[in-house]
């Protein structure tokens, strides 16, 4: 068994793990439908977009859904009091994912045009606005979110919903979502032909472009805003709960764990690179490299945002020694070391049934096919 | 004080979401296996209409899984936005077995959803049956691993207090996966499922052949629906008897409500086969009684006393006073850690803690709870006997005739005299709904009836709620009602329309 500390530290990077592995499978789905009705000209277009994730949308949700129970699991304190607190932010995005499953299965179940563009719609919305609120949700983190806890752990949240929507959290809202686009436009540069794929891969290049400014940017106003130091902590190898520390703010203490680690800087750095390997790759035709170098900058992208934060989770404002942090709202040692071995032994067999679920489904969709399939595709 | 119009709506919410998403899993649970079996039969023989048959059924299957998925997602994030407290206080282990049901189950689950619809052409043949097989492994491992989680709200195994988290911890893993209620209760839950999934073919299946269309088609679906369905209802019924000796091991106030017993009878007591529970008497108004035979059922034994309502009401007042003394030990140690006063007190009472918080219903302060306020507690905690009492007795009753309609199935199905019985035809198609009738009643027992507990004995359901207002949880609930109509409307209107087109609809792709 190891011992508490780095457990509790693995399990601040096994949740990056899922929130990377979220970004990269379920994000190209998002992608495709946030592009759906931008780059998708006709409904046979809309299908050969739809169809290039047919049979994969639901396995890459199961990222979301299981990030979201191991958050449950490995940080009952975070899943707690940001679900609670941020409660109108979650119910938006539970209430846009309605429109996936049903919106995939249903649209092309009749013939109707009407019925399919309002299915389109819908898959736009719960593939954008999801993307949006992850992103301005990432952004409030930074600034701290308004909620105190009672000596029984009790949370209560003292913010509105809309205060959620300030301009610092809606760049953060235009990273995830042009990041998440750009994983989809790859994507299907890489499974479609033709004009909807020249199409895929101008807005790939727009994204990435889009999305290096918005993290410079988004870097650049970190900096000038005050971040969250813990002044005192007990034993992060023992039991502790959130009120047993103290934490102060400080301007630029987001930015402490890169000037105390310098080598981090390449974690930024990379996420540069993955932007450059897109506009590279997707001019030369090299399509599955351009998709890698957009999962490169999903990976760089959300560390970058990890790391600066570390070891905070959900800073609060209103009460900064009650902040979440990966030393204080985990999990008991016990349940920590258990699901550790769960998801050592389960995560490679995932990896492992999800590749060859992609490997059967190889190759271009194609309008021909959709015409030919067209009682069985989707 | 905490806000019971926030609890109140906040159970409303999750009961309603809840109750809806079980809509769909259990004939996900039930059809998948069918699936399998239709496929094996097409993978033995190689007969085209097996083919068939899987991809038209598969079809349905689709259409109900969907919102499966859709209305399951509420419940991976409902415990944190409406039960913040509950997912604080007993997260360290309730939250294990979620997780490890989208790691084992989901991802297995999901993948194979997808390969099941688009893999036809790209599989071999076993390769495919391969597929479908996994996929309903995954989808049953997934109840396998939320009735764990369930059954420990029900009996909460391998745990412990820390007062420094101020919360529950695992103490045994083991203990917790292999709970004795777990296994009772996936087993009838499934098995459930399996009775919806077959009743479900069998009815439309039954329609088909009422109407003389798809009729070879009709006749094996018939067939493997009937055969399949006896065997999920004995397995419902024998592992619903075995889920009702784990409660009366653990829950005795959910069984004495279940069954109207008010006073304690000697051993082996009687089952009230009907009654009038009157709940401002405290008795029934009349009742008719089948002497031994609940003592008999629900302790296999003729010796062992079932405790009635009154009793474990007095019992229950001894802990929440004994409970009350937990909750000002640890009050104590919070503000002096070394207190060792505080430290032996907290010890003492410890095992009755979650009764003390039973008062902070009535008293914010549990310094303050007077012997009139631990009275009022004691009242509660006991659930409102005619909800239970009527819903067990419909579950059971619609349980038994099902377990008839299929034995007339089989009969029906051996001699192959579907046409002469026109009216069980159509009491087949018109008996579609009883398993969720069932169902439904079955899950109001378990969890209205393990009530005012969210976790027996532990957290009560008043403390369990997130610290919302009112406002937040009537605009959720609209949000809710308003998504969920309209996505069902959408549902039932697809699976008519496709019920309706039978076979044909499948048929035109190979065209």
């Amino acid at each position: 068994m190891f011992d508490y500390a780095t457990l509790k530290l693995i399990w601040w990077l096994l949740v990056g793990v899922l929130l990377i592995g979220f970004a990269i499978m379920d994000g190209h789905d998002m992608g495709v439908g946030v592009l759906l009705q931008v780059i998708g000209k006709d409904d046979t277009e809309r299908r050969v977009m739809i169809n290039t994730i047919a049979p994969h949308w639901d396995g890459n949700q199961v990222w979301f859904i299981t990030a979201g129970g191991a958050v449950f699991a490995a940080w009952p304190f975070v899943y707690a009091t940001a679900f609670s607190g941020l409660y109108w932010a979650l119910l938006l995005v539970l209430f846009a994912l309605f429109f996936r499953p049903v919106g995939f299965e249903y649209r092309s179940k009749l013939p109707d045009p009407t019925w399919r563009k309002s299915w389109d719609w819908g898959l736009f919305a719960g593939s954008a606005i999801p993307a949006l609120v992850f992103g301005v949700a990432f952004g409030n983190l930074f600034l701290g979110v308004p909620f105190r806890l009672d000596d029984t752990m009790r949370s209560f949240y003292s913010g509105s919903f809309w205060a959620l929507l300030n301009p610092f959290a809606l760049l953060f809202g235009v990273v995830s979502l042009s990041l998440l686009t750009l994983q989809g436009a790859t994507f299907l540069s890489h499974r479609t032909e033709g004009e909807l794929q020249a199409r895929a891969k101008k807005a790939a290049q727009i994204l990435a472009i889009v999305l290096l400014a918005a993290f410079s940017l988004g870097g650049l106003w970190v900096s000038r805003i005050d971040g969250y130091v813990i002044q005192s902590i007990g034993d992060v190898g023992a039991s502790l709960n959130p009120l047993m520390k103290e934490v102060g703010r400080a301007p630029g203490a987001w930015f402490a764990n890169y000037a105390k680690y310098p080598v981090l800087w390449l974690i930024p750095a990379l996420a540069y690179l993955g932007g450059i390997i897109v506009l590279v790759t997707i001019r030369a035709g090299l399509t599955l490299l351009a998709f890698v170098g957009s999962s490169l900058a999903c990976v760089s992208v959300i560390l970058t945002a990890g790391v600066a934060l570390f070891p905070f989770v959900l800073p609060s404002s209103e009460m900064p020694k009650a902040s979440l942090t990966a030393w204080d709202a985990t999990s008991s040692h016990v349940t920590l070391n258990v699901m550790l071995w769960v998801a050592l032994i389960f995560t490679p067999i995932v990896v492992a049934y999800t590749g060859w679920a992609y490997r059967v489904m190889a190759g271009k969709v194609t309008r021909d096919f959709i015409v030919k399939n067209d009682k069985t595709a989707y | 004080m905490i806000d019971s119009t926030v609890v109140d709506l906040s159970r409303l919410q999750f009961a309603a979401t809840a109750m809806y998403h079980f809509i769909f899993v259990p004939l996900t649970l039930g059809l998948s296996w069918i699936l399998v079996i239709m496929e094996s039969v097409y993978v033995m023989t190689g007969k085209p209409i097996y083919k068939e048959m899987t991809q038209f059924w598969g079809k349905l299957f689709g259409i109900n899984f969907a919102l499966g998925v859709t209305t399951g997602i509420t419940m991976e994030f409902q415990f944190g936005t409406n039960w913040a407290y509950y997912s604080h206080y007993v997260g360290d282990i309730f939250g294990a077995p979620l997780a490890i049901e989208g790691l084992m189950a989901f991802f297995l689950e999901s993948p194979m959803f997808g390969l099941f619809f688009f893999g036809w052409n790209r599989l071999s043949k076993r390769g495919h049956l391969a597929v479908t097989t996994l996929m309903a492994l995954g989808t049953n491992l997934s109840a396998v691993l939320i009735l764990i989680a369930n059954a420990w709200m029900q009996d909460p195994v391998g745990s412990a207090f820390n007062p420094i988290t101020m919360r529950m911890e695992l103490t045994n893993f083991a203990a917790l996966v292999l709970n004795p209620v777990a296994q009772s209760k996936f087993v009838h839950t499934v098995a459930s499922g399996y009775v919806t999934g077959s009743l479900f073919v069998l009815g439309i299946s039954a329609w088909y052949l009422l109407k003389n269309s798809h009729v070879e088609f009709a006749r094996r679906s018939f067939r493997i629906a009937a055969a399949f369905g006896i065997a999920g209802t004995l397995s419902v019924i024998v592992l619903g008897d075995e889920s009702g000796y784990a409660v009366s091991e653990s829950q005795k106030s959910k069984l004495a409500a279940i069954e109207a017993m008010w006073e304690t009878e000697p051993a082996p007591a009687g089952f009230n086969i009907v009654a009038w529970p009157n709940e401002e008497k405290q008795a029934n108004d009349w009742e008719i009684k089948v002497p031994f035979m609940l003592g008999l059922i629900a302790t296999r034994s003729t010796s062992q006393v079932l405790p009635g309502i009154h009793e474990i009401r007095a019992k229950n007042k001894e802990r929440i006073a004994s409970g009350v003394q937990a909750i000002i030990a640890l009050e104590d140690m919070r503000k002096n850690p070394t207190d060792k006063a505080a430290q032996e007190q907290f010890k003492k009472h410890e095992a009755d803690m979650g009764y003390g918080l039973l008062v902070k219903r009535h008293v914010d302060d549990v310094r303050q709870a007077t012997p009139e306020v631990i009275e009022n507690a004691a009242m509660d905690s006991v659930p409102k006997v005619a909800p239970l009492f009527w819903s067990f007795r419909i579950m059971v009753g619609l349980g038994f005739l099902m377990l008839g309609l299929f034995v007339a199935a089989i009969w029906l199905s051996i001699y192959n005299t579907h046409r002469q019985h026109p009216l069980l035809m159509k009491a087949f198609l018109w008996s579609i709904p009883a398993p969720w009738i069932a169902i439904m009643c079955g899950w109001l027992v378990a969890e209205y009836g393990r009530q005012p507990w969210t976790v027996f004995g532990m957290l009560p359901t008043h403390l369990s709620a997130s610290s919302l207002s009112p406002a937040s949880l009537w605009g959720s609930i609209a949000g809710f009602m308003a998504f969920y109509t309209l996505l069902l409307i959408v549902e039932m209107y697809l699976m008519f329309k496709y019920a309706r087109l039978g076979p044909t609809a499948v048929q035109s792709n190979h065209a």
